[in-house]
């Protein structure tokens, strides 16, 4: 595939604003493969203890100390009753910045970064996953592999996921 | 009541250094044939704002020349002027004149006034248009307190100019006669010393001579004199031997950048007047600068960064300290002591750092004496007023964006809230109303009170005109509700709540601008006798002094304020209340228990007070007893805040980072205490 017509394709994207990137991080949640764009993705850090917050939701762990900053920690597989959630060694936190918000977020097992072309991203079907499907940008398809691509951005600024206040009218 | 008005010149001194800095980056880098009017606006906004600050202050001479310069930036931002070389060149003089004018009222250094006469006459020259195409010194001279010194403008507008060249190479001479000659005509003759003189004769002016000249030698030995001053003074000219001329010649150079450009060829008998004066002003310059160097100007993000790593430093020394605990003390005890001195090296370098952003209340408290006094005056009123806590520090970006809400709230009471003088007498009050401005921390907040004991707000005429405007309101509603109806946009303006009307013009704004800053606004408000209207605003930076406790195996921190002491009951003083928790009595007084476990669903070691320890916690007035597992220790935290990542949460005012590397979460006490009148209620978190 030439350059020039990636670049097309993508813009076009952009401009519908289906797609905000064509680099994702695949991570898994249970048996689901997920992946989010690359650019939110501020690292990749192992699971550390974390201070819980009363009465918070139990899918918000609580907060870290990252480098100096308060940042808050989120259980996907709780969120979602996906797999179940232990911790130990190899769980993944991966640490998004999102607008200037920097938080966490608890998967499975992170497995690695893919470029998906535009033609390779399927509209997500109406139903199916676990996920609400405003939350989805599609599905991306790569040989046997099949990705949920998340909206990242939309998801963790839900008054569903609870961790940006929203502020009163 | 005086006020050092002294105390804000540095401030001004700073602000107008600044301003004129970024306004001589504007002018050099400014396009003149197609000037960019972003630009000629922000050149103007600052010569505004240097005018207004000097008003302020009466430094009239400087309010004199920015006054000039901003009418003719103003008539050429609009276009009813086209900007020429000269317009920068009189705009870059006169921010020289008004550095000069500056340093003066600073430092006391002597001020040039023939220079800041020259300047005025240069801009009223370009202003009345008369300058279009006329070199600057001629348009200037007429009027000039030296006429005898003006170049002498033949009938086209040229000038004659001579040019004594320092001794260079041939190669450079022909270089220069051939740049020269492109600006008029050029004739050039040998000195005996092998010196070549230009004589030139060109509608440009001295300046755009000196710009030529220095691309090829030193502005500083180059001489050039105007060709009306040209039999005279060419016989007179001393030769480069000549000390005094030798001193005076690197002032001449500055020609291109200072007014005394207009002082082109000073008959002999003014030299040593402006040698001295000149001297005398080069030393002042260097007094001036060590001066300056007392403060300097530096980026927040820069300090904020450093304010991180001192941080990140004190948790690593803390770690470290923990670490070493554990060592037999005889054994290491060498490494203990330094370990020692590294724990008071960096407590200090984190008070000193955290100080930069820190700044007293004051700076801003200091501002309303006189406003107070101004307006109650104008308005025929007694007032006094009051301010409690100025001596508490505040981040210095919220303190800027404090001003301007405070200043509205402290006018609106002050117009609206204290009421006449006989309607005082009549409801049997002091004549003087009271106006008291506070600040105090409180619960990891910055309270900011701004209370008067006028009138109070009326109830009933907020809510009338509520319904009238259609917003959802009840008679019902508690007091606290209604008053914050005055912060709805576009509630109020006239005759709403008290009688002199008023009482939430802006209110709104206010509002906005506060819950901008992360904080809140409340009100109080009794009829009859006052209102308080509470700011408060979260630290977002601060170090507070903490108790750390401990509920099951989470570690909390009690800020040390809110504590008066620990004790752990005997089982006989704590009584069951039916269906309204347990109190604890102690010394005679019967204390709500706060059972922390409870609040925050911990699973504790100890359910029973007479097992655990309760905490005795006193704010706004109210005391409880908190009921914790033990407590662990006393230190400073740094307090961070949840919501920059996170929400707010209730019952927590913040999060501070353990020795450990870990989180905790710092207690909201204001909030527990309000919590535990309604502990049986709906649960108040969540």
């Amino acid at each position: 595939m030439s350059y020039t017509t990636q670049t097309q394709a993508q813009t076009g994207m952009r401009a519908s604003g289906e797609v905000a990137g064509n680099e994702f991080l695949a991570f898994t949640l249970g048996q689901e493969e997920y992946g989010i764009d690359i650019l939110r993705v501020q690292e990749i850090r192992g699971y550390e203890p974390v201070t819980r917050i009363a009465n918070a939701p139990d899918f918000i762990k609580g907060v870290v100390n990252l480098r100096g900053i308060i940042v808050p920690v989120v259980d996907m597989r709780i969120k979602f009753s996906l797999g179940t959630p232990t911790y130990d060694q190899f769980t993944v936190v991966i640490i998004l910045n999102i607008g200037g918000r920097v938080m966490g977020m608890v998967v499975d097992s992170v497995s690695d970064v893919t470029t998906l072309a535009p033609e390779q991203v399927k509209p997500a079907p109406e139903m199916g996953t676990t996920f609400d499907s405003d939350y989805l940008i599609g599905l991306g398809t790569l040989n046997e592999r099949m990705l949920i691509l998340v909206d990242i951005d939309k998801l963790m600024s839900s008054t569903e996921m609870g961790l940006i206040e929203k502020i009163a009218a | 009541m005086t006020i050092d008005m002294s105390q804000f010149y540095q401030v001004f001194f700073d602000e107008a250094d600044e301003l004129l800095a970024e306004m001589e980056k504007l002018l050099l880098a400014l396009d003149v044939s197609a000037p960019d009017s972003e630009d000629l606006n922000a050149i103007f906004r600052a010569a505004h704002s240097i005018k207004g600050g000097a008003a302020t202050f009466a430094f009239n001479d400087i309010t004199e020349v920015t006054h000039m310069l901003e009418s003719l930036l103003d008539r050429i931002r609009k276009g009813e002027m086209a900007l020429t070389p000269d317009h920068v060149d009189a705009f870059l003089v006169s921010k020289d004149v008004l550095t000069m004018q500056m340093d003066g009222h600073h430092h006391g250094s002597s001020v040039d006034q023939e220079a800041v006469g020259n300047v005025c006459l240069r801009l009223k020259a370009l202003s009345l248009g008369s300058a279009a195409d006329t070199p600057v010194p001629a348009a200037a001279a007429p009027e000039s307190v030296k006429p005898e010194a003006a170049p002498v403008a033949d009938a086209d507008g040229n000038c004659s100019f001579r040019i004594e060249l320092p001794e260079v190479p041939q190669r450079d001479v022909d270089a220069l006669a051939a740049e020269l000659g492109l600006l008029g005509t050029i004739s050039q003759e040998s000195l005996a010393d092998k010196r070549v003189v230009f004589t030139l004769t060109t509608p440009e002016s001295q300046d755009s001579i000196v710009a030529i000249c220095s691309f090829v030698l030193d502005p500083d030995d180059l001489k050039i004199t105007h060709g009306g001053a040209q039999t005279g003074a060419a016989e007179a000219e001393p030769s480069a031997e000549d000390p005094g001329y030798g001193l005076f010649e690197p002032v001449k150079a500055d020609a291109a950048s200072q007014p005394v450009a207009a002082m082109a060829a000073p008959t002999k008998a003014e030299k040593p007047a402006a040698e001295a004066k000149n001297l005398g002003r080069r030393a002042t310059d260097k007094e001036g600068g060590s001066q300056e160097s007392s403060s300097i100007r530096v980026g927040i993000e820069k300090v904020d960064q450093l304010i991180n790593l001192v941080g990140e430093l004190v948790i690593t020394q803390a770690m470290i300290e923990q670490r070493i605990s554990v060592l037999d003390p005889i054994q290491y005890e060498r490494l203990l002591n330094s370990v020692g001195q590294l724990t008071r090296n960096t407590r200090d370098l984190q008070e000193a750092v955290m100080s930069i952003r820190m700044m007293p209340m004051d700076y801003v408290f200091s501002r309303f004496p006189r406003m107070v006094r101004d307006l109650a005056g104008k308005l025929g009123k007694k007032v006094e007023f009051v301010t409690r806590g100025a001596a508490t520090e505040l981040d210095k970006g919220l303190i800027e964006r404090i001003v301007d809400p405070l200043t509205h709230l402290v006018r609106n009471s002050v117009d609206h809230g204290i009421e006449m003088p006989e309607k005082r007498r009549a409801s049997g009050k002091n004549e003087t109303g009271k106006l008291t401005l506070s600040a105090a921390h409180q619960g990891g907040n910055i309270v900011i009170e701004v209370s008067d004991d006028g009138g109070g707000l009326n109830r009933d005429r907020i809510l009338d005109k509520a319904k009238q405007q259609g917003l959802p309101v009840s008679d019902t509603m508690p007091d606290g509700d209604v008053w914050q109806l005055i912060f709805a946009p576009g509630f109020s303006t006239a005759e709403v709540v008290t009688d002199v009307s008023g009482r939430g013009v802006g209110m709104d704004v206010v509002k906005r601008n506060i819950t901008a800053m992360g904080g809140t606004v409340e009100i109080r408000s009794v009829p009859g006798a006052g209102t308080t209207i509470a700011i408060s605003l979260p630290l977002t930076l601060a170090i507070l002094d903490g108790m750390s406790i401990k509920v099951g195996e989470e570690v909390y921190i009690l800020p040390l304020g809110y504590v008066i002491e620990s004790l752990q009951p005997a089982s006989e003083d704590v009584k069951d209340i039916a269906g309204q928790g347990q109190v604890v009595k102690i010394r005679g007084d019967y204390l709500p228990l706060i059972p922390l476990y409870r609040i925050f669903a911990i699973e504790p070691k100890f359910t029973d007070p007479s097992q655990g320890i309760v905490v005795i916690l006193e704010a706004d007035g109210k005391k409880a007893a908190l009921l914790v597992d033990a407590l662990v220790g006393q230190q400073q935290v740094v307090v961070k805040n949840l919501e920059s990542n996170f929400r707010k949460v209730a019952g927590i005012s913040g999060a501070t980072i353990l020795g450990d590397g870990g989180v905790s979460l710092i207690l909201d006490v204001s909030a527990l205490l309000r919590s535990s009148r309604q502990l049986n209620a709906d649960p108040v978190f969540f």
